[in-house]
């Protein structure tokens, strides 16, 4: 270890994964059978993962927290899935919506790992589509598809504002057909507590029956984690509450580099916070900023109703500042503009944090019928959240956590640093760059699971076939069983006065306040102090009632606050460490005059890949370079 | 606010089970019913004592975990949303809660509020899916399907499988969740090839695993939380006689 | 087969099934009562007569027996089935917005099938000569039990149970045979609510009048 190698195969970059393809080492059917994956995790990477690799004739054993695989967080994408189908005529193709990634990620991603993700994304569609996913069509029986942010072309699939949830179900559907099989056997309700490896190579898991309490091992030849992101580090956040990085994070203690921990995506449309109590943030599509117009009042601390402001003292800001993409500018840019504005004074509501989102002028032109179709229940949900019609009067919105382009590691076959151990989906680091664009999570998720690791994995596991099914007798799996304990044990035994929630709330805070949309030295290291101390207190003051024994959901989101308070610590160093301003990262040292981030391309090209070196000593950072042969590296300009 | 809540307690699937009765003082109208409910673990953590245990996980409607029957209804007296969804300003301040698990046979007690709901899992293996590989799938715009169908399909997809349908059920029937998948792929042009198979394996699995009989009482449709509509039980009708 | 036969789909089709030809039945019924109506003695008996005897009568007769006998059997077959689906129910009552006559078929069944086995006694086992009496004659037979006011308290409460029974079975029918229609499922539950009203209504008319006002 120690060395990066990213394994990206020789040749112009449209031929690299046919080249790749053509010379992989293959598994024989007969030996599939014999081979034991396990799959961490039910998302679009995760079942896609577990269901192709079942259809391969694999022997999966597929893992996941919720009490069904359905339940996984890519049910919540809204807006959409992209692919370079070109159905629009618009211009559309594989190498523009690599190049759109490349250029929405700031130049901070792997080119070839990108072009794959922009290859695969038609054969995504397609296996969709024939698993009965029921996305949007036109008149004429074709599918359509919408504009997302930070791009000029149609390329969005949709299932109203439910594509992920449409998306999730047919994975679902299609595990479901391979548990039918046989070929996978499905563990919900269990966490994952640590990775097993034997000899450097990732032979199997330590998990925890969220029912019974009772400590499991779980042997194979290789592991796959499709563990999503680590975005409710930030405690309020669009995902799911329990969604957690202790997979990640336990696999990177183990020697899985942890790649770019600092680039995280706020999201610019999110429902505001609301009271103290609130436990998420709701999203509002981006597909809403198509047709609604984002606006301040132009005189700071106007308090007038949204709908008395007349026109003229209305500030269509990112109109204003980026008029070749108005309200479709990408995610990062909306999110600091809003910001900006809000520190400014000019935020709307009560708490002054939140921005207009207005549909009255696409309501007038298109009816209220056709926006009814398009977003009728992100309409309903916003409604139900916040009792407002915003057919009538506009949405609030302000940014939220959202998206981690950081994650583990991997080289051009999605497998970490450790061999065996395969990362896909959000929880790895590869192809969104320093900022993801709208509905590429989606199209990179069912990518890396459907059609890019079964196709690598092979490369590792054909090597692998003399190996004899991995016995969980041996002296590696009772060590992580018996520190898995140890650990719940330690975490039971405080018994002080506080609930993990309550810290991870205050770690939250923290992360939002100095390591959010805009960060800077000194906060970055006040918050550093602040992680540092509220970590011991945690580990002083925590109360779990109830018993290890037992479903216990105390003690689970202690074990996930806990490894939060680590991440967090990488995360804010990694932010410190890159001293420029990339995509989501944005140091306020390193700004152009207007305000616009200011990457280095001369020293920061690079992707930060963090070595866990032990327990309270300082990570080791790897870099892997950055070569743009494809593209060149220009300042990102929206204008 | 202050509200007087009587929650289920069951330690275990084996346990006895009972209403407890907690105070909670100061519940804001602007909390959701869970963040309520987190309200009144904190203080229960804080005295060591066990927390209400529940299924929660997006808390914006659309995973499907949370469910809890108040007041006489799944997912509280509000139509069309969830748990996580359910505003407390639709209560009143010396309002009595009744806060119960589901209740059906196929979904037995875990603990507390949390139910085990792998029937529905199980139903789904036995045939919700069309049966492709990755890889085998034809070009996307070879398969037309009319507007108006994919938009009826998508309306049944939208499913969360949260089991309120069940709840609300007095037979404790599940025919509106396995209509809503046997419509989805009824509407469609994809998987009509094994059609026959799907309906006749999911229902076959429904009534082995020990759901109640549909007697279109309607108490389905009016508590679904995606307002699946009843219009499903009868196409599901239809397919399942046409599957013979 | 037999888990095609006994499916909870196809007990339902079967109960819709017969349930329907039994709504098809109970007009023929009515007509054949309204002549009780008349002074005469002759239409009524005639009728009765008619269709105690024409084979193809006899035929359906043989026919409607099944669908009751299937229609009670597998309605309270199922009925037990639901129970069994929910052990424990809810303190806080179930409070769900239904089509409220659909929560007590089983009852308003089970007090038709009561009246049934009385109206047996009364006419059907006379014709059978299970029971004594003058089978040619059941004018006369209606006309003294309607002279009995405890005869007209239970047969005006069944057939007032009947119409609830009849508003839910009708509509709901058409459901389990999974005929329903944008434009005629509408027209279908019209149809269902005049039903319930009119039958019903049809033989209350009859024997308020042949009680109170012969």
């Amino acid at each position: 270890m120690g060395k990066l190698i990213s394994k990206i195969p020789d040749g112009p970059l449209a031929e690299k994964w046919t080249r790749y393809k053509a010379s992989v080492k293959l598994v024989n059917p007969a030996n599939k059978k014999k081979i034991e994956i396990i799959v961490v995790g039910t998302g679009l990477s995760g079942a896609g993962a577990a269901s192709a690799l079942g259809e391969l004739g694999y022997s999966v054993k597929n893992f996941c927290y919720q009490d069904s695989p359905r339940r996984a967080h890519s049910v919540a994408a809204q807006g959409g899935i992209n692919a370079a189908k070109n159905y629009q005529n618009d211009g559309d193709s594989t190498f523009r919506l690599f190049y759109d990634m490349i250029k929405g990620g700031d130049y901070r991603a792997r080119e070839a790992n990108v072009y794959r993700a922009a290859e695969v994304s038609n054969q995504v569609i397609d296996h969709f589509t024939a698993l009965g996913v029921p996305f949007a069509r036109d008149y004429g029986g074709t599918l359509d598809t919408r504009s997302f942010g930070g791009v000029q072309v149609s390329r969005t699939f949709y299932a109203k504002g439910q594509t992920g949830q449409q998306c999730l179900l047919g994975c679902y559907s299609s595990l479901n057909r391979q548990i039918k099989k046989g070929n996978v056997k499905m563990f919900p309700r269990r966490e994952m507590l640590d990775l097993v490896v034997i000899d450097g190579r990732a032979r199997g898991i330590i998990t925890r029956n969220l029912i019974t309490g009772e400590i499991e091992r779980h042997g194979a030849h290789a592991v796959v984690l499709a563990t999503g992101g680590y975005g409710t580090i930030y405690y309020l956040s669009t995902l799911a509450v329990n969604s957690n990085a202790s997979a990640a994070w336990k696999a990177h203690r183990k020697g899985a580099f942890f790649a770019n921990p600092s680039f995280v995506q706020i999201h610019p449309t999110s429902v505001p916070q609301l009271n103290e109590f609130q436990s998420k943030l709701t999203l509002m599509s981006e597909s809403l900023r198509n047709d609604g117009r984002i606006w301040v009042p132009k005189t700071k601390g106007d308090k007038r109703p949204a709908n008395d402001i007349p026109e003229e003292e209305r500030d269509y800001y990112l109109e204003r500042r980026y008029p070749a993409f108005g309200n479709l500018v990408p995610r990062d840019v909306a999110s600091r503009a809003a910001k900006e504005r809000c520190d400014a004074g000019y935020g709307v509501g009560e708490s002054g944090l939140a921005v207009n989102l207005d549909f009255r002028d696409a309501i007038n032109k298109q009816g209220k019928k056709a926006i009814e179709n398009k977003y009728g229940n992100l309409f309903d949900m916003y409604k139900t959240i916040t009792g407002i019609d915003s057919y009538d009067e506009p949405m609030r919105i302000y940014p939220a956590g959202h998206y981690t382009m950081g994650g583990l590691w991997v080289d051009y076959e999605l497998m970490t640093t450790i061999p065996g151990l395969y990362a896909i989906g959000e929880s790895n680091f590869s192809d969104h760059g320093a900022n993801r664009l709208g509905a590429s999570s989606l199209m990179q998720a069912a990518g890396d699971g459907y059609f890019i690791l079964p196709n690598t994995i092979s490369n590792y596991l054909a090597d692998q076939i003399s190996v004899a099914k991995i016995a969980t007798d041996k002296p590696e799996f009772e060590e992580a069983e018996k520190a898995a304990k140890e650990r719940i044990n330690k975490l039971m035994s405080i018994k002080g006065k506080h609930t993990a929630s309550s810290f991870h709330k205050r770690l939250g805070k923290i992360m939002w306040d100095y390591v959010g949309m805009s960060r800077n030295e000194t906060g970055l290291k006040k918050a550093l102090e602040l992680v540092r101390e509220l970590k011991d207190e945690f580990w002083k003051d925590l109360n779990i009632s109830g018993s290890a024994a037992d479903l216990n959901m105390e003690l689970e989101k202690a074990g996930r606050v806990a490894d939060y308070f680590d991440l967090a610590q990488l995360l804010i160093t990694d932010a410190l460490d890159r001293k420029e301003s990339c995509g989501a990262h944005f140091r306020e040292e390193y700004q152009t005059p207007d305000g616009e981030a200011l990457r280095n391309d001369d020293e920061f090209a690079y992707v930060a890949a963090w070595e866990y070196a032990g327990e309270g000593k300082p990570h080791i950072l790897h870099k892997e370079e950055l070569k743009f042969e494809y593209v060149e590296m220009k300042v990102r300009s929206y204008k | 606010m202050n509200l007087t809540l009587k929650i289920w307690r069951q330690k275990n699937a084996g346990a006895k089970g009972n209403f407890a009765t907690y105070r909670m003082e100061d519940v804001s109208p602007e909390m959701s019913f869970l963040e309520m409910l987190d309200a009144l673990n904190k203080k229960l953590v804080e005295e060591d004592k066990e927390p209400v245990a529940f299924d929660h996980d997006c808390r914006e409607g659309i995973c499907g975990s949370c469910g809890m029957y108040i007041n006489g209804h799944p997912h509280g007296p509000v139509p069309a949303v969830t748990t996580c969804l359910l505003s407390m300003r639709y209560f009143s301040d010396g309002d009595t809660l009744w806060v119960e698990p589901w209740r059906a046979k196929p979904f037995p007690v875990i603990k507390d509020l949390i139910v085990d709901r792998s029937a529905f899992d199980k139903i789904q293996i036995a045939g919700g899916f069309i049966s492709i590989n990755a890889g085998a799938a034809p070009e996307s715009n070879s398969i037309l399907a009319q507007k108006k169908n994919a938009d009826s399909a998508f309306d049944s997809s939208i499913c969360i499988g949260c089991g309120a349908c069940v709840a609300a059920c007095k037979n404790a029937s599940a025919m509106l969740f396995v209509s809503a998948k046997i419509s989805q792929f009824a509407l469609l042009p994809q998987g009509r090839i094994e059609a026959k198979e799907r309906v006749r394996a999911m229902v076959e699995k429904m009534d082995e695993l020990g759901f109640g009989n549909c007697s279109n009482t309607g108490a389905c449709e009016a508590e679904c939380p995606k307002e699946i509509k009843l219009t499903n039980i009868a196409r599901l009708n239809r397919e399942y006689y046409k599957a013979y | 087969m037999n888990k095609i036969l006994f499916s909870s789909l196809s007990k339902k089709f079967v109960m819709a099934l017969a349930g329907l030809f039994l709504l098809l039945f109970l007009p023929v019924h009515l007509v054949i009562n309204l002549m009780l109506l008349k002074g005469n003695p002759e239409p009524f008996n005639k009728a009765a007569h008619f269709m105690a005897t024409f084979p193809v009568i006899k035929i359906v007769e043989v026919v409607l027996l099944l669908a009751i006998l299937i229609h009670i059997t597998w309605g309270i077959l199922l009925q037990i089935q639901n129970w069994f689906a929910r052990p424990i129910g809810y303190a806080g009552g179930n409070k769900s917005e239904t089509s409220f006559f659909s929560r007590f078929m089983i009852w308003t069944g089970a007090s038709v099938l009561t009246f049934l086995v009385l109206h047996f006694f009364n006419f059907y086992f006379i014709k059978l000569g299970i029971v004594r009496g003058n089978p040619e004659d059941f004018y006369s037979v209606a006309h003294s039990l309607f002279k009995i006011p405890a005869y007209n308290y239970i047969y005006l409460t069944c057939f007032a149970l009947l119409g609830l029974h009849l508003y839910h079975a009708f509509s709901s029918a058409f459901q389990t045979l999974g005929l329903n229609h944008r434009i005629w499922t509408p027209v279908v539950n019209v149809i269902a609510w005049v039903y319930a009203i009119v039958l019903p209504a049809g033989f209350a008319f009859i024997s308020l009048t042949l009680w109170l006002f012969r």
